[in-house]
C-alpha cells in the first residue's frame, strides 16, 4: 500500500507540473488576467512538497526492508547497516532519478517562495521552464524508470548493495552532485525566463547569480568527493582517471566556472549579456549530457544501449528536445538582447573573456574526448581516449587559464593599463621564474606538464593573494575573500596534482611477517596478518609499523575484504596521512613461500589536491553569503528611504 | 554519479579475477620492480595508457585483474630487454587493436580530436578580439 502512496504522489506532482507549464504559458500570453500568473506560484511550492514525500516514501520502503517493491529487492538486503539502507535508496537508477527530481522540483518551489529581485513576468516565465524540466523526468520516472514497481511473490531476502557502495561517502556524493546539476537548470530556466521577457540585464544576473554560485560549490564538493573515494577506494593510488564518468561530473563544472564569471561580469558591469544566456544553455546541457551518459548505460558500450533501448532512446530524446529548444529559442531571441556596457581589451572584463576562451577549450576537449569514442564504437572502430590525450591537451590550456586567473583580479574594470598591469603582476611573475629555475636545476627529470604545473601553482599563489596586499583586511568585502580563497584553492590543488605526479614513490614488495620494506622517506614493517570480522564481511587484515628516520613509528591495516551479500572481494587501502603527504599501503595476495605482496606509495603533497578543492568550494560560499548579506542589507536601506 | 561508473569498473575488475582465476601464480613481473628506476618509469608511463582489456575503463596499471597483471609483466620484461616504449605500444596495437591504447591514434578522423579545440581557441580568440575592438572605438 505504501509503495502505491509512493507512486501516487508522483503521478500528483506530474500533473502539477504540466499545470504549471500550461499556467506559465498562458499568464505570459494573457497578460490581462493577472490571477493567473498569482497561481503558478502556489503550483509550484506544492509540486515541490509532494515530490519530496514521494522521495520520502522510498527512502522508507528501504528503511523497512519491504521486499515486495522490486527496487528494494534488487538493491538491498535486511542485514545491511541502517546507513547503507538509507543512501541505497539512491544509489541505484530508479532511486537516484527520482532524488534528482526531488531536487528539482524542491528548488523550484524554493524561487516560488523567495525569490524578489527579478520582474514578475521574468519570475513566470522562469516556473514555466522549471515546470517543462520536471515534466521530462517525471515522465522518464513514470514510463520507463518506476521506482515503486512491485515484485509479486516478494522474495525472502534482497540482492543486497555493492561492497563498494556501503562507504560513508556513498550518502553524500550522488546528491551532492545532483544538487550542482539540478542547481545549473534552475540557472537555465532563469535564463529562459529572461530570454522570453526581454529582460535581459544586471538584475536578472543578481538573480540567477546565487544558483550558479550554490551549484558550483556542489559540483566543486562532488568532484573533490569523487575523487577522493576513487583514491582510496580503488587501490593503485591514483586520484583522476579521465573516465568517462568523472568527465560527466567535470563537463558541467567548467561550463559552470565560466558561467559564475560572466554572470559576474553581466551584474557588475551589464556586458557580456548574449555570452551569459549561452553560458547558461551550454551548462544545463552538459547536465544534461552528464545525466545521460550514465543513465543510459552507453558508457558500457554502444551495444548495450542498444540492447536495452528505450532507458537511453527516453533520456536521449529529453536532452536533444531541451537542448535543441533552448538554442532555436536563444537564436530566435538573440537579437532582442542590446549589447551592454563596452570595454578596452586591457580591463577585468577581457581578462574574464580570456577565462571564458579556455575554460570553453578545455570543455570542448573533455567534451570530445569523451563522445568520440561512442561516436566512432558506433560507426564500428573501437579506439580508447585517455591521459595521452587529455593531459596534454586540456593541461596546457588549463595552466594558461592558471595564469590568467592570477592576473585577472588585478586589473581595473573597464580600462587598465599595461605597464601598470605588469608592476603588479611583478612579485607572481618573480616568484613563477624563481620556482621555475629551482626545479629544473633540482629535479631535471619531470615531466614538463608537472614542471609547468609547479611553476604556475607557485605564480597563482602569489597572484591570486595580492588583492589583499594593502588592504584593511577587517574592510575587505566577504565575496573578494571568496575569490582570493577560491583562487587559491586552485593554485593549491595544482601544486598537489604536479608534485604527487613527480615525485610520487612506489614500491611493490612481496614480505614476510617480520620483514621491512623501504618507500620513499620510509621504512614498513609487516608485523602480522589476521583474520578480522566485520557486520557483513570477513577480512584479513595486516598490521604494518611504518617509521621515518628514528621518528616515533605508527600502524597502518590494510585489509583484504570478502563480503556475503553479494558475494565480493575487495581491498581496503590504509592511508596514513603525515604533514607532508601520505602513506598508501594495500595488502596483496599471499605467495607460495608464505610471504604476503604489498603495495606501497609515498604521496608527497598529495593531500593539497583535496584540499585545494575544499578551498575552491569554501571560497564559493564566502562569495555567496558575501553577495547574499549585501543584497540583503541594500535592500532592508531601500525600504527605509 | 561518477561513483556508479567507478563502480562498474570495479566490478570488472575485481570479478574478473575471479571468474578467469586460473590459480596460477601471477606472471613475474606483475607485481615486480624493474631493478633500474629509470626503466621502471618508463614501464609505468606505458602502462598507465595501455587498457586492461577485461575491465571497464581501467587501465592495466590499476587493476587487479589477471591479464591486466600479465601485460604488466610482459610490459616490464620488453622494458628490461631494452624495448622502446612506443614499439611495446605499437605491438600491443597490431595485437588488439586500437582499443589498447589510451592514446587515440593520430591519424585519419582522429584528428579531428586535436584540430577542434585548435579551431575552437582560434575561433574564440578572433571572436573575442573583434568585439573588444569594435567596442572600444
Amino acid at each position: 500500500m505504501i509503495a502505491e502512496i509512493g507512486l501516487g504522489l508522483l503521478w500528483l506532482a506530474a500533473g502539477l507540473a504540466v499545470l504549471q507549464s500550461v499556467l506559465g504559458g498562458l499568464a505570459l500570453k494573457l497578460t490581462h488576467r493577472p490571477d493567473l500568473g498569482g497561481a503558478i506560484k502556489p503550483v509550484a511550492i506544492a509540486q515541490g512538497v509532494l515530490a519530496t514525500c514521494a522521495f520520502v516514501v522510498l527512502v522508507y520502503l528501504f528503511m523497512i526492508s519491504d521486499m515486495s517493491v522490486k527496487l528494494v529487492a534488487d538493491n538491498s538486503h535486511s542485514e545491511k547497516p541502517w546507513l547503507y539502507k538509507f543512501s541505497g535508496s539512491w544509489g541505484n537508477h530508479e532511486g537516484s532519478m527520482l532524488l534528482w527530481v526531488t531536487i528539482l522540483a524542491l528548488s523550484g518551489g524554493g524561487i516560488a517562495l523567495l525569490e524578489r529581485r527579478v520582474r514578475r513576468d521574468t519570475l513566470i516565465a522562469t516556473l514555466m521552464a522549471q515546470g517543462l524540466i520536471a515534466l521530462g523526468f517525471y515522465a522518464f520516472l513514470l514510463f520507463s524508470s518506476n521506482p515503486f514497481a512491485r515484485l509479486n511473490p516478494a522474495p525472502s531476502d534482497g540482492n543486497g548493495l555493492n561492497p563498494l557502495l556501503q562507504d560513508p561517502g556513498l550518502a553524500l556524493h550522488p546528491p551532492t552532485l545532483y544538487l550542482g546539476y539540478v542547481g545549473m537548470s534552475v540557472a537555465f530556466s532563469f535564463a529562459v525566463g529572461a530570454l522570453l521577457t526581454k529582460d535581459v540585464g544586471p538584475a536578472f544576473a543578481r538573480a540567477m547569480r546565487p544558483w550558479v554560485l550554490g551549484a558550483w560549490v556542489f559540483l566543486t564538493l562532488g568532484i573533490t568527493a569523487g575523487s577522493y573515494w576513487a583514491y582510496y577506494e580503488l587501490g593503485w593510488g591514483g586520484w583522476w582517471f579521465w573516465d568517462p564518468v568523472e568527465n560527466a561530473s567535470l563537463m558541467p563544472w567548467l561550463a559552470a566556472t565560466a558561467l559564475l564569471h560572466s554572470v559576474t561580469v553581466l551584474a557588475t558591469r551589464d556586458a557580456l549579456r548574449a555570452w551569459t544566456i549561452m553560458l547558461a544553455v551550454v551548462a544545463f546541457s552538459m547536465s544534461m549530457i552528464g545525466t545521460f551518459l550514465v543513465r543510459s548505460g552507453i558508457l558500457t558500450s554502444v551495444h548495450a544501449f542498444a540492447v536495452d533501448p528505450q532507458r537511453g532512446t527516453f533520456i536521449l530524446a529529453l536532452l536533444l528536445i531541451y537542448i535543441g529548444a533552448a538554442l532555436t529559442l536563444f537564436a530566435l531571441r538573440v537579437g532582442t538582447v542590446r549589447e551592454g556596457a563596452t570595454f578596452e581589451p586591457v580591463s577585468r572584463e577581457a581578462a574574464l573573456v580570456l577565462n571564458n576562451l579556455f575554460l570553453t577549450v578545455i570543455l570542448g576537449v573533455v567534451l570530445i574526448g569523451t563522445l568520440y569514442p561512442i561516436v566512432a564504437q558506433a560507426m564500428g572502430q573501437q579506439i580508447s581516449i585517455g591521459p595521452p590525450y587529455f593531459n596534454p591537451a586540456a593541461g596546457s590550456v588549463a595552466l594558461l587559464l592558471v595564469v590568467a586567473m592570477a592576473a585577472g583580479p588585478l586589473m581595473r574594470w573597464r580600462r587598465d593599463g599595461a605597464g601598470a598591469l605588469m608592476r603588479r603582476m611583478a612579485l607572481p611573475l618573480a616568484l613563477g621564474a624563481v620556482v621555475m629555475g629551482l626545479v629544473r636545476l633540482m629535479a631535471p627529470e619531470i615531466s614538463i606538464l608537472s614542471w609547468l604545473g609547479l611553476s604556475a601553482a607557485a605564480l597563482a599563489a602569489a597572484g591570486s593573494l595580492a588583492p589583499l596586499w594593502g588592504r584593511n583586511l577587517r574592510r575587505t568585502p566577504l565575496f573578494t575573500w571568496g575569490m582570493v580563497v577560491s583562487h587559491l584553492g586552485v593554485a593549491v590543488a595544482l601544486a598537489g596534482m604536479a608534485t604527487d605526479t613527480a615525485f610520487m614513490k612506489e614500491r611493490l614488495v612481496a614480505v614476510s611477517e617480520g620483514e621491512a620494506a623501504d618507500v620513499g622517506p620510509y621504512s614498513v614493517r609487516l608485523v602480522m596478518v589476521a583474520p578480522v570480522i566485520g557486520p557483513n564481511w570477513t577480512a584479513l587484515e595486516a598490521t604494518m609499523e611504518a617509521q621515518r628516520g628514528t621518528s616515533r613509528p605508527f600502524t597502518l591495516k590494510p585489509q583484504a575484504r570478502n563480503y556475503s551479500n553479494p558475494p565480493t572481494d575487495t581491498s581496503e587501502a590504509a592511508i596514513s596521512t603525515r604533514w607532508d603527504g601520505q602513506l598508501y599501503a594495500v595488502l596483496g595476495k599471499q605467495n607460495a613461500d608464505g610471504s604476503w605482496q604489498l603495495r606501497l606509495w609515498w604521496k608527497p603533497w598529495v593531500t593539497l589536491i583535496w584540499l585545494g578543492g575544499g578551498l575552491i568550494a569554501l571560497g564559493g560560499v564566502l562569495s555567496l553569503l558575501g553577495r547574499l548579506w549585501r543584497e540583503r542589507r541594500g535592500l532592508g536601506e531601500a525600504t527605509h528611504a | 554519479m561518477m561513483i556508479r561508473g567507478l563502480i562498474l569498473l570495479i566490478l570488472a575488475g575485481l570479478s574478473a579475477p575471479v571468474l578467469a582465476d586460473s590459480r596460477m601464480d601471477a606472471a613475474p613481473y606483475a607485481y615486480v620492480q624493474l631493478k633500474d628506476p629509470a626503466k621502471e618509469r618508463q614501464a609505468k608511463e606505458l602502462m598507465a595508457t595501455i587498457r586492461c582489456l577485461v575491465c571497464q575503463g581501467q587501465s592495466i596499471a590499476d587493476s587487479d585483474a589477471e591479464m591486466a597483471g600479465d601485460m604488466r609483466s610482459l610490459i616490464r620484461e620488453r622494458i628490461e630487454k631494452g624495448e622502446k616504449p612506443e614499439a611495446i605500444r605499437a605491438w600491443l596495437v597490431e595485437r588488439y587493436g586500437d582499443w589498447v591504447t589510451y592514446a587515440p591514434p593520430t591519424r585519419g578522423s582522429s584528428l579531428v580530436l586535436w584540430g577542434l579545440p585548435l579551431v575552437l581557441l582560434m575561433f574564440g580568440t578572433g571572436l573575442a578580439m573583434s568585439r573588444i575592438r569594435r567596442k572600444a572605438r
